[in-house]
This record gives C-alpha cells, structure tokens and sequence, in this order.
C-alpha cells in the first residue's frame, strides 16, 4: 500500500460500469466540438485573411495613368515607373502588361474587346514598404510632376470596411468558441451530477469503506474523460471532413482574397488540440463537480 | 459441512502486508494486546432532521478486543447507534470517541483512515450491483491500496470460508440472499478490521451457516478484532460466551450486564 489516497487500479475502475458511453453526454460535447472547431477555424481563417489584407493587400498603391493620348500616356508612364522605382520607401513597382489588362477587363469587354481605340488607362502596381501617409504624399508629388494624369488610389482605403467585418467575424468566432467551451463545461457538470446521483449508492458502500473523495472523484474524472475524448474525437473529424470541403469549394472560386482563408499546418495543429483541450476541460470540470459533491456527504 | 481453516491463516497470506498506512498485521495484532477503551459514547443523542431523538443519551463504552451483542426491539435505534460506530453519521450532540479519538469535531478528511479500521455488515448488504462476488470482497483491500498480486489468495481463501469460493465469479443478482449476506461478511472482515460492526448478519442464513459464520466473527475477535453484532437471535447470544449485551429500547441503553459502565471492565476480571 502506498498511503491512503492511492489511485484506483484497472480493477477498481470496475467500480463504476464500463464499456458504453454514459448517456447523451458524449454525443453533446461531439456536436459542442464540432462548432467549436469550425468557429475556430473561422477565426483562424479570418486571421490569416486579415493578416494578408494587412501586409500583401494593405501595403499596395495602384497608379493609373489617365492621359488620353497613347504616345503622352506611354512617356508618362515609363517616367512613372523610373521616378518611382527610385523613390525610398517602395518595395516594388511593375506596370501592368497588354496581356494582363486584357485579362483583367475581358469579363466586362468579352475576348479580344480590348481595342485599339479604346482609351485604356495605363496601371502600375505599387508595393510599399509600409503605407504611411507621407510615403504616399511623397508618392503623388513626385507623380505630379512626371505624370500629372495619374492618379493614386490606396488599396487599403477601399479595404478598410471589409478589414472591419473581417475583424468583428474574428471576436465573433473567438466568442463564439468561449461560449462552447462554458457549454460544455455545463454539459460536464451536469452529466457528473446525474452519474453521481446514478452511482450514489456505490459511493456511499466506497466511502464507508474509507474511499478518500480523491479517489472516488478519479473514478468519475476517468469516465467523463473518455466519454470526452470520444466526443471530441468525432466532433473533430467532422469538423475537419466539413472544413475540408469547404475549402475544395473556395479552392474552386479561384479568388486570391478568399483564397487566402485556407488554414496553414499550424491552425489544423492548433484545432487538432481542441480535442485534447476539451478532455483537459471536462476532467477538471468533472473532478471539481463531483468533489463539491462529495464534500456535502459524511 | 466441510472442514473451517483457521481464520488466522486467511490472514496469514496476507502478514506483512500492512492494513493500514505504516501499520503491518503483526503490529496490529501487538496493540491489540494492550487491553482499552476502543468506543466511548457520552451522552449522545441523535436526531434526523427536526423530529425527536432517535438515540438519547447513550453512554457507554466498549473495550478493544470484546464481543458485544446489540439487542433490542424493532425501531429501538440500534442501526442507528451502528451508523454512529461505523461514522456514517455524527451524532447530534454528546460525545463519542473512537480509537482514542474524538470522532464527533473531526474533520471530514481525516474520517476515511478511520473507516478502515472498521469493517461493517449492512443489514441491506450494499453490495457493488455490477461486481462479482470476489471483487466485492476485494473492495476494502483496493480502497486501502493493497497491491493486486496481494489480493488474490486471501479474496479466495476469504470466499472459500463463508462457503462461496465456488461463487467467485457471480454478481449480486445472481446469489441467494443468504449467499449475497455472506459475500458482505466477508468484505467486512476481508481486511481484518480493528473494529468490526454487523447489522443481523445471520437474518437470511441456515442455522448451519449462522454457526459458521459466527464461529468467523469468533475467530475474528479472538485475534483482536471487537465485534459489535445487532442481533434478535437469542441463540446466536447464547453461543458466544464471553459477549456482553447491549440492549436498547426507544433510543435509550440499558446495560443488563454491567458490563459497559465507565471504566470498562476488562474481559479477565
């Protein structure tokens, strides 16, 4: 014997019935996983958008060259490119070529509607290092004098609602992960209530035997943890089939920006531990329930 | 009947081990010699909720290593007076001091090593619905932490004296009643308590089995273990001859023998 609050061994766990899952408490916390996992893939997903909105898109000045006549529109925009290419502060600077704009406006001309009368502006891609406001005043100064039909417009200025939503769908995942886990808690507690009452009159023979209230609470910790992992596991590998082919029907859409919400190895590793966490969870919640119990008998 | 092993050697298989945190058989059975008072009640009384005492100033004291038998009428309070003794309840005021110590401002914490010096024989039996008869008997020794390669043979041994090792394997539904009240005496006496409390163990047994398993609590007793019986039998009184009595009677004990008055008298005197 080692002292008087040893563990129970394999075949103390006998105490408590084995070998099916305790009620509908499993298949709760399966469903309270499964959203949990895709509300946090959401937030992973907005995050990594955000991120990309922030630094790829964020930082990007586009500069259209207006002027109507072609040969006055090509010298301005080759001095375009030259003077900005030399100013600091500027990461990248590439003109868009004939066969990108073509791209770019077939779906509103149709193939090979671009014609040769038809005033295009020319467009040059900007990449800042960072988009300050003095970078950019630099930017139109310069330009007004090499070019004076181009105009600047910042990407982020017609970002900045969506960075918003995208922003206020992130807290809402987060939230919306916080209160799975309040929901599960409950879940947990009130399923180690109802097995206590099921159980009582085990405890009760246990306790008069000189069963310490660690050792009895281990029995029911190690229930609801396996009813937990179980949940767990099958919400997860739901969540994951459904985040999987959601991402097959984004991948299909083809867009960069939505593109960017698949989940890198390291939000599946952080979704992975949701599982694990939610075991952590109901063994904690569990023990602190059922000793709160106990702590109201002899 | 077949031949009764000597209860000692039941225990015997399992000397060394200790029952209790430090404490080994041998050194258990080397207190024991030393002749004291294992329970002293002093004007306890006992009420469940607002209704009227249940028990009414009981006092008494029993010496360590004494037979007593617990008698009186149905509703007298003796399960009641027993689930004082086997700490399942506090009494409502008075004092009582088991194994030296008082039990009734204990804390919780410190109740469950006490309960392990007490082996107890419910009337209702509370045994483990979904266990088989071997690990119900095995419980005391688990909950004490016993190692498993420990339990084994004296579980068995222990079975095979209450005439039920050929009923190892079996759950609860599945015995008689009168085999059911044997497993629970054996869980009670499997881990050799220091005091031990049973609640009519002989109510659903064959006169045969009765002796049997009293010669058991006998056998207990006289390697050290008190034994408090609560019993209508008179025969069963009867076949014990050094046991005193302890007769109660609406919550309230008369003590016929003399044999519970403060200080208690030693069984040689």
């Amino acid at each position: 014997m080692k002292g008087g609050v040893r563990k129970f061994g394999s075949a103390e766990r006998r105490l408590l019935p084995e070998g099916r899952l305790s009620g509908p408490m499993p298949w709760v916390i399966a469903i309270m996983m499964f959203l949990s996992v895709l509300a946090a893939a959401a937030g992973l997903g907005l995050g990594g958008t955000a991120e990309s909105l922030g630094e790829d898109i964020g930082s990007r000045v586009t500069v259209q060259v207006l002027e109507q006549n072609p040969d006055r529109r090509e010298a301005e925009a080759r001095r375009a490119v030259a003077e900005l290419g030399r100013l600091p502060g500027i990461a990248d600077v590439r003109r868009l070529e004939q066969n990108e704009m073509e791209d770019l406006l077939e779906p509103w001309l149709g193939p090979g509607g671009l014609q040769a009368d038809l005033p295009i502006p020319a467009m040059i891609d900007v990449q800042l290092d960072t988009a300050t406001p003095a970078a950019l005043e630099t930017m139109r100064t310069v330009l007004a004098q090499v070019a004076p039909s181009a105009r600047v417009d910042q990407n982020s200025q017609w970002l900045a609602p969506l960075a918003g939503l995208i922003s206020a769908l992130r807290w809402l995942a987060v939230g919306l992960v916080l209160l799975m886990v309040g929901a599960t808690a409950a879940t947990v507690v009130l399923a180690a209530r109802a097995s206590l009452d099921m159980h009582r009159s085990t405890i009760e023979v246990l306790h008069l035997m000189g069963a310490t209230d660690i050792q009895v609470a281990r029995l029911f910790q190690r229930r609801i943890a396996l009813d937990a992992l179980f949940g767990g596991i099958v919400g997860f590998l739901a969540a994951a089939i459904a985040l999987l082919l959601i991402a097959r029907r984004v991948g299909a859409l083809g867009s960069d920006l939505i593109g960017s919400t698949n989940l890198p190895a390291a939000s599946w590793a952080l979704l992975a531990a949701l599982p694990v966490l939610g075991v952590v969870l109901a063994m904690l919640v569990a023990r602190a329930t059922i000793l709160r119990a106990l702590r109201r008998m002899l | 009947m077949q031949a009764i092993a000597p209860l000692s050697m039941v225990y015997a298989a399992r000397a060394g081990v200790p029952l209790r945190s430090g404490v080994s058989v041998l050194q258990v059975e080397a207190g024991l010699s030393t002749a004291g008072t294992i329970v002293q009640f002093d004007n306890v009384g006992l009420r469940y909720g607002t209704g009227a005492e249940t028990l009414s100033d009981l006092s008494f004291s029993l010496r360590e290593g004494g037979f007593y038998f617990l008698t009186g009428p149905s509703g007298a309070g003796k399960t009641s007076l027993l689930k004082l003794l086997y700490l399942a309840q506090r009494p409502s005021r008075g004092l009582i001091r088991l194994f030296g110590e008082d039990i009734v401002t204990m804390p919780r914490k410190r109740l469950p090593g006490f309960r392990r010096r007490i082996g107890v024989v419910f009337q209702d039996f509370r045994l483990v619905p979904h266990l088989s008869a071997f690990d119900n008997v095995a419980l005391p020794l688990r909950v004490a932490g016993v190692e498993e390669s420990d339990i084994e043979g004296p579980v068995g041994e222990m079975l095979g004296w209450v005439g039920l090792g050929h009923r190892a394997t079996a759950r609860p539904a599945t015995l008689s009643g009168g085999e059911q009240q044997r497993v629970a005496i054996a869980r009670a006496v499997i881990a050799r308590p220091e005091l031990l409390v049973a609640d009519e163990p002989t109510g659903n047994v064959d006169p045969e089995m009765a002796k049997r398993l009293l010669h058991l609590f006998d056998s207990l007793n006289r390697l050290g273990t008190t034994v408090v019986v609560a019993t209508h039998d008179l025969h069963l009184i009867s076949s014990i001859g050094r046991a005193e009595m302890l007769r109660l009677d609406r919550g309230q004990v008369l003590d016929p023998t003399g044999a519970l008055r403060h200080p208690p008298r030693r069984a040689d005197t």
